[in-house]
């Protein structure tokens, strides 16, 4: 608990910040959702054979993970990519079904002989809609828009992972430290945050409803819109991009969080501009998609990755060959390959320092003969890419009891730790290898490609700020993967913050 | 000039039974026309063809001299005063705020909509006691029903229809309102349609009284002489009203 207000307290302006971009997702997207949702709903209600098709495809986007709706929404132009924009649109589509629903069940729960005594005053039916309908499905209305609200800062922390700030980063960040300070760190304000936003729209809803009212009937509501307007312009001044920055980026792990930092303090160092981190995107996959529509300017990438999963091509071993055929690839897409910072990142297949020992395994080859009664636990992108599971194997004739375990590749290392699984495929520089006792196999057969760090840049950029390009060559070959475990290890294991621990690493190197 | 003409109106053709069959009534401009009958004889619906509620399937209902299929309904609806069965004020709405709705709607400026409220607020007997600001919910059954019919009058429609309108009131507060009634219709002299199962209250409000029976009008004449008719289904009506004051004011039912 004292390590939780001591992280609050030395995080105070960034968890101001992170917070500050929460709120503004959900009010944004509710808004939006709103002023989408209502006139939708009062349509259904006024013709009901929309209704029911309209409420099932709401339905069904509700039933959509909010992970796998980012996925599909990242190859979408304008609307998907990274980022605020693309995190606002989800949020949208989730925020809809509540509001059209609970618009839906107040215009038709209003009162049959109320509707009638409006019809045959000769009311119009805009003007039945307006003085008598909405009115009087007002509070089922806000009641729906609550509970929009509500679900909206849960999913928001999903926001994180594309990259669009906000409370979730903490716990992503802890997830990926394994660190459950941080991912609380996170967690308790997003908690609170809901309570906040149930209460306040609980005291508009009675309000708004008949009892509510008898005082300044539309003063609750000009309330709620100022905040939402106030919140909204804040934010647009906030998120606007100017000319002069540059975008950095990362991957959703320690080393990428390390290395972001690294480069955008380098850049800010050397050149004075201004620098975005845009930290934490969910997986090479958007990194390169952000990078090759513009949302960012540059991020650490490592060669075998950018080979085979970016590239499609096959698996090689020959370290120059695969750095000169990445080069040429990004280089025929618009983007620099920028000479390697100094260490490979390889895939390091790991099993309990124990194990090691007591079955005296030092290569795979020796694994693959226990394999058969073991558990493996691998990350989503270890199983699906072309380097990855399958390949390895083939090559070592690998088996397990049953089918390697799926999960997120910073809960890996404690499943081996804790004998959940028996082999894992980590980070050769991981800082938990150390800390947990875990011994790293040796790839006696050559499988693995080499996964050289190199910053990847968008030529354009380059061109634009030559002196960006400078600064990232300053940087090659300066990280050997000795620092590069330490520094992991300073973060992951001493819950040094990223920023810190980038930013003494210049410093000594200066 | 203000009266309601049914010339052989239908309507419910796709039924079994029609709602109406054939029904033909001329309510002149300044009279009280009561209908009776009992619950399902399609009472209500006689009101909703005046109001263009609904339309004929066949036959013509005419309002000042002009079928209702050739009115703009909105305008037909802002000339015929309806009291509702159960009331139907607005509950998101103050006691004015329901009577001012025609006017407002209407255009009228907010001087002349508070002068009207205020007359009709008197008219009804609510002009003392704050009651304009009151809410619907925080009414008596008797005060709500008044004020439907203030509401009703607002923009003061030549033709006023009433769907039972002291139905839900306890006999007291029911005979209290219909004098009321009599004591404002003298001096409106409205064309007014009501309908009622009550024939007690018939013979006390209306001029004429018509008898509707299976969407027929059986019978047709002027209110008192009802007790005196022979017809076995009218009989049977009035026979259900054991006593009828000899003041006309009504009686109570057994």
């Amino acid at each position: 608990m004292t390590d939780l207000v001591q992280f609050w307290l030395a995080h105070r302006q960034e968890l101001a910040t992170l917070a500050g971009q929460h709120v503004l997702l959900v009010a944004a997207s509710i808004a939006i959702a709103a002023a989408i949702g209502v006139p939708l709903g009062v349509l259904a209600a006024h013709r009901p054979r929309l209704a029911a098709p309209l409420v099932a495809i709401a339905n069904v986007v509700q039933t959509v993970p909010s992970l796998a709706m980012f996925g599909f929404l990242l190859p979408v132009p304008f609307l998907g990519g990274i980022g605020a924009r693309a995190a606002l649109v989800v949020l949208v589509l989730y925020a809809l079904l509540p509001i059209v629903r609970s618009t839906i069940v107040g215009i038709t729960g209003v009162d049959r002989s109320v509707r009638e005594a409006g019809v045959a005053m000769g009311m119009t039916p805009r003007e039945l809609l307006r003085q008598v309908e909405l009115p009087l499905a007002l509070p089922a209305i806000v009641a729906g828009i609550r509970v929009a609200a509500v679900v909206g800062v849960g999913s928001a922390t999903i926001a994180a992972a594309i990259g669009a700030g906000g409370l979730g980063q903490y716990i992503y960040r802890g997830l990926s430290m394994v660190d459950t300070t941080v991912i609380l760190a996170g967690a308790i304000p997003a908690a609170l945050l809901a309570l906040l936003v149930d209460g306040g729209l609980w005291w508009l809803e009675r309000r708004l409803s008949p009892r509510g009212r008898r005082r300044s009937p539309r003063a609750a509501l000009a309330t709620a819109a100022a905040i939402v307007a106030l919140l909204l312009a804040g934010g647009a001044a906030m998120t606007a991009r100017s000319a002069d920055t540059i975008v950095v980026a990362s991957k959703n792990f320690t080393e990428q969080l390390i290395l972001g930092e690294l480069v955008a303090q380098a850049i800010e160092r050397d050149t004075g501009l201004t620098v975005r981190r845009q930290l934490n995107l969910g997986g090479t996959l958007i990194c390169d998609r952000a990078l090759r529509t513009g949302d960012v300017d540059v991020y650490v990438e490592y060669t075998g990755t950018a080979l085979t999963a970016i590239f499609h091509q096959p698996p090689s071993t020959d370290r120059e060959a695969v750095t000169q055929t990445v080069r040429q690839l990004y280089a025929d897409s618009g983007r620099t390959l920028l000479p390697p910072l100094g260490f490979d990142n390889t895939f390091a297949i790991l099993v309990r320092g124990a194990d090691a020992r007591a079955l005296g395994l030092k290569t795979i080859a020796d694994a693959a003969r226990v394999a058969p009664r073991w558990r493996a636990g691998f990350g989503y992108e270890f199983q699906e890419r072309p380097d990855g599971y399958h390949g390895l194997a083939k090559t070592y004739g690998l088996a397990f009891r049953e089918p390697p375990q799926a999960m997120d590749l910073s809960i890996t290392y404690r499943a081996l730790a804790t004998g959940q699984v028996d082999l894992i495929a980590g980070d050769a520089t991981a800082g938990l290898i150390g800390r947990l006792d875990l011994v790293q196999l040796e790839d006696n057969r050559h499988y693995f490609p080499p996964y050289d760090a190199v910053p990847v840049a968008r030529a354009e950029t380059l061109l634009r700020f030559p002196q960006v390009r400078t600064t990232l060559q300053r940087l090659a070959g300066r990280i050997s993967a000795v620092d590069m475990r330490a520094m992991n290890d300073a973060v992951d294991g001493h819950r040094e913050s990223p920023e810190s621990v980038a930013q003494r690493f210049l410093d000594r190197r200066r | 000039m203000d009266g309601v003409d049914f010339r052989q109106v239908s309507f419910g053709h796709a039924r079994e039974r029609p709602i109406l069959d054939g029904f033909s009534l001329t309510v002149e401009g300044g009279e009280t026309v009561a209908l009776v009958g009992a619950s399902g004889a399609g009472k209500t619906t006689v009101l909703k063809l005046v109001n263009r509620l609904l339309l004929p399937d066949a036959g013509d209902v005419q309002v000042q001299g002009r079928s209702t299929r050739a009115w703009d309904p909105i305008r037909l609806r802002r000339a015929v005063g309806y009291v509702i069965q159960d009331v139907g004020l607005f509950p998101h709405l103050t006691v004015a705020d329901n009577v001012a709705v025609v006017p407002r709607l209407e255009g009228w400026d907010a001087a002349r909509v508070r002068a009207r409220v205020g007359e009709l607020l008197a008219l009804i007997g609510l002009d003392a006691g704050g009651y304009e600001a009151r809410w619907p919910d925080e009414l008596s059954g008797g005060q709500r029903q008044r004020v439907g019919v203030a509401r009703a009058l607002a923009a003061d429609p030549p033709v006023l229809l009433m769907d039972e309108p002291f139905g839900a009131l306890d006999p007291i507060t029911r005979r209290q309102l219909q004098g009321e009634f009599r004591r404002i219709q003298s001096r409106l002299r409205k064309t007014v349609l009501m309908v009622t199962h009550d024939m007690a209250e018939a013979i006390a409000l209306a001029d004429r009284i018509g008898v509707l029976d299976a969407g027929r009008l059986i019978w047709c004449g002027p209110a008192h002489d009802i007790l005196r008719a022979e017809d076995p289904h009218v009989r049977q009506l009035v026979e259900a009203v054991t006593v009828v004051a000899p003041d006309g004011t009504g009686g109570a039912r057994p």
